[in-house]
């Protein structure tokens, strides 16, 4: 049976300039203005919504916590699907749940378990939005993938590479979470909300009408809601028939002092104050993390402060591996203030970071990303002292 | 832009004449068929008339049809109906989710279940359903079509064990009434479920056939509407909209039948002649006349549909689950797909109103897609699709 659409939903491939653009739709308004935007733009768009993880699978976690913000909990997905349907341009959802459960989960469980801190959206973003998702927008025939990260790409005519930059709201900038991006994926990639405030982008989807204008943000990470990240790994590993992480390691002070005993290294992280279950009158905090011995090292701040650090798995952005050291300012965590520092890269893959001043807790398993004012150099995940 | 639909499996059009049928019971004739007055004996001849039609298209007798939401609650209706306590149900691995949920709900509650496997043509073996029969088996439930590769299970062998056991028989009729001729009586079955949607009625009608002498529980509790097996108030625009389609599917079986077989011949001819390494899921099988699912090794079967629905080719891949992202698909999965080739499998479904022109667009649209993921597939590139 063949019908002529009334509403024209989808677009007639490159009939437009720029080509087909896919949109990577997480519900939110970011990722709905972005589409609005584009349209606006006279682009054409496909509208995509990643099915990452399905709350169901750890029933234990289920409960107080409201739907929203959950991973793809299925409120956000028809959020996605309205906007599409108001603006009048096709979208699908596409199962990454096996992709994302071994190429986020996974490792986000095996770091804690080893006595590292991951950030799963770095790993979400390099692993899975901008690989499967990239190629599966490319498969369906959009050559481009657009999503609502504050960050901005542009070719550098004479090095001839893509860098990305900051977004022009730092306070927005999310380019710490897309350091992993390769030139590959940043030539096929749009930030257009790189130019926005989180103001304007939802004037933008207030003013196109979307219902999802004043959604509020969601901060924790998706799949773990209600941000206690021990307790779903404990949930996990029981899913997955796997040991939970061994109790009874010793909490002790850098000159051997045991001062308490711990109920699993995945409840620590280095920094830490709270929850160590030691009260000694002074404060504590976690120095070290240190998964052969089974032990979590603690001291005063003083001690957290730490000059060096080496970086594993480094990407290389706006040069090639430099042949020589070059000054950078680096950060250490999303909330940390990018400071001073010389980077050497020791091969093509690691490097070492020497801070001018010394900065507090540097964790290892979180990312180092390595910026030349507004410019993303390049950066990688911050190794554990040898 | 042309849109050509090929997921009549998922669901059909209202035929225009269906829609004729049911206009009335949404205007004038608006009465409730429990009314005592002018009103509701309108209704209510309509809701006969409409259970005569259904009980001719399976050659069952009136009184033998409940009318009911659609394929899941006849489902429901049939498996809960049946079975309680501690008992035994015999099924198979490619059922739809309403007889797989049903069960597995059951088993919750301490009944046991058999998941009959399929060959890699998607048959069950009707001996192997005489091996799982137990002193406990109270119930043997095999679909009629399946939805996802069309093949026909050997229901009359099986209803004649079933009638040897002393064990009801429920089959899911959605894929096949209207499609192919349904006779409850040569297949020996004693609950039979169907949907209308799925042959050019309205959604959220369905009926359930059940044999004289079926002791059959409730599923719902009201008022005294459809003799108690069923109360609410009766649907009765759909109701009349599922009568009239199946007087349509009776009269027109036969033509439409075959009309279809023709084109989805041509159809799986045609692309297996242009895209190099498809093939047919199940083509060993008896198939319904209107579907058919074809592997393309090494691609992503989710990518090709959006790419395929984008060029205006609408057709489908698994089974949509609540987000509308697509899961492996559990059928394909049984006759012995590994999860990458389940995964690059999409099923076409004709529909009555298939034409020439759809099966030559789509044979226009299809291979160039296909070639365009595997020039993109990393898979494909490496060679790994390559025979």
């Amino acid at each position: 049976m063949s019908v002529a659409s009334q509403n024209e939903l989808t677009p007639q491939p490159s009939s437009k300039p720029g080509g087909l653009v896919a949109v990577a739709m997480s519900g939110g308004v970011d990722s709905s203005a972005v589409a609005a935007l584009l349209l606006r733009q006279g682009r054409e768009v496909v509208g995509l919504t990643m099915q990452l993880w399905n709350q169901r699978r750890l029933p234990e976690l289920m409960g107080e916590t409201p739907a929203h913000g959950r991973c793809c909990s299925l409120d956000d997905v028809y959020d996605a699907k309205r906007v599409a349907q108001h603006l009048g341009f096709s979208h699908y959802v596409v199962n990454f749940e096996s992709q994302f459960e071994e190429r986020v989960v996974r490792p986000f469980v095996a770091e804690y378990l080893s006595g590292r801190t991951p950030i799963a959206c770095a790993n979400c973003n390099t692993d899975v939005k901008f690989e499967p998702l990239l190629l599966m927008a490319r498969q369906a025939g959009a050559e481009r993938l657009a999503t609502g990260h504050y960050a901005r790409v542009r070719r550098n005519p004479e090095t001839n590479r893509f860098e990305l930059l900051r977004a022009r709201d730092e306070s927005k900038d999310q380019t710490y979470f897309l350091f992993g991006l390769t030139q590959d994926q940043l030539a096929r990639t749009d930030f257009p909300l790189g130019e926005l405030t989180k103001e304007e982008a939802r004037e933008l989807a207030r003013s196109a009408g979307l219902a999802v204008a004043d959604k509020p943000e969601s901060m924790e990470l998706c799949f773990v809601p209600n941000g206690n990240y021990a307790q779903f790994i404990e949930a996990y590993q029981r899913d997955q028939g796997a040991p939970l992480p061994a109790a009874g390691g010793e909490i002790a002070r850098q000159n051997g002092e045991v001062l308490a005993h711990h109920a699993g290294l995945h409840q620590f992280t280095v920094g830490q104050r709270k929850g160590l279950g030691v009260s000694t009158g002074e404060p504590l905090y976690v120095i070290s993390i240190d998964p052969a011995a089974n032990r979590v090292t603690v001291g005063e701040d003083a001690a957290l402060r730490q000059t060096a650090c080496e970086v594993e798995r480094v990407n290389w952005i706006a040069c090639a591996t430099p042949p020589a050291p070059v000054r950078a300012e680096v950060k250490i965590r999303h909330k940390h203030e990018a400071a001073a520092a010389t980077v050497e890269a020791l091969d093509a893959t690691r490097a070492r970071v020497t801070f001018d001043a010394p900065q507090r807790a540097i964790t290892p398993g979180q990312a180092a990303v390595f910026y030349s004012g507004e410019v993303v150099l390049g950066g990688g995940w911050i190794a554990r002292e040898k | 832009m042309n849109r050509v639909y090929m997921d009549h499996n998922a669901t059909t059009p209202v035929d225009p004449a269906v829609l004729d049928a049911m206009l009335p019971f949404l205007t004038t004739n608006f009465g409730n068929a429990a009314s005592i007055h002018s009103f509701g004996q309108k209704a209510r001849a309509a809701v006969e008339s409409a259970r005569d039609s259904v009980a001719a298209l399976l050659g069952a007798r009136p009184q033998e049809i409940v009318f009911t939401s659609g394929g899941t609650e006849s489902d429901n209706h049939a498996i809960f109906g049946i079975v309680s306590g501690p008992a035994h149900i015999i099924t198979t691995a490619i059922e739809h989710e309403a007889v797989l949920n049903t069960c597995q709900a059951l088993e919750k509650s301490g009944v046991a279940v058999t998941y009959l496997p399929v060959d890699p043509a998607g048959l069950v073996d009707p001996e192997a359903v005489r091996r799982a029969l137990r002193p406990e088996t109270i119930l043997i439930t095999v679909m009629h079509a399946n939805n996802e590769l069309g093949t026909i299970q050997p229901l009359a062998e099986i209803g004649k064990i079933a009638e040897q056991a002393g064990v009801y028989f429920h089959t899911d009729a959605v894929q096949s009434a209207g499609k192919i001729p349904v006779s409850v009586d040569q297949l020996g079955v004693d609950l039979l479920s169907l949907s209308g949607h799925k042959f050019y009625a309205p959604k959220g009608v369905g009926a359930l056939y059940i044999r004289s002498g079926t002791r059959l529980r409730q599923l719902l509790y009201g008022g005294h509407h459809q003799r108690g097996f069923r109360p609410g108030t009766e649907n009765v625009p759909g109701i009349a909209g599922l009568g009239k389609a199946a007087d349509i599917a009776k009269n027109s079986l036969a033509e439409t039948a075959s009309r279809m077989e023709a084109l989805r011949n041509r159809l799986e001819r045609g692309i297996l002649e242009r895209v190099p390494q498809a093939r047919v899921n199940a083509a060993a099988a008896p198939r319904t006349p209107n579907t058919s699912n074809i592997l393309f090794p090494g691609l992503e079967g989710e990518a090709l549909v959006i790419a395929l629905d984008l060029k205006g080719l609408a057709c489908s891949t698994g089974a949509a689950c609540s987000s509308g992202a697509v899961e492996p698909s559990h059928v394909l999965t049984a006759i012995g797909l590994p999860p990458e080739e389940a995964r690059a499998s999409l099923r076409f479904s004709l529909g009555r109103h298939t034409t020439d022109a759809d099966i030559a667009f789509a044979l226009e649209v299809v291979p160039a897609a296909v070639a365009q993921l595997r020039e993109l597939s990393p898979t494909c590139r490496k060679g790994a699709g390559a025979p």
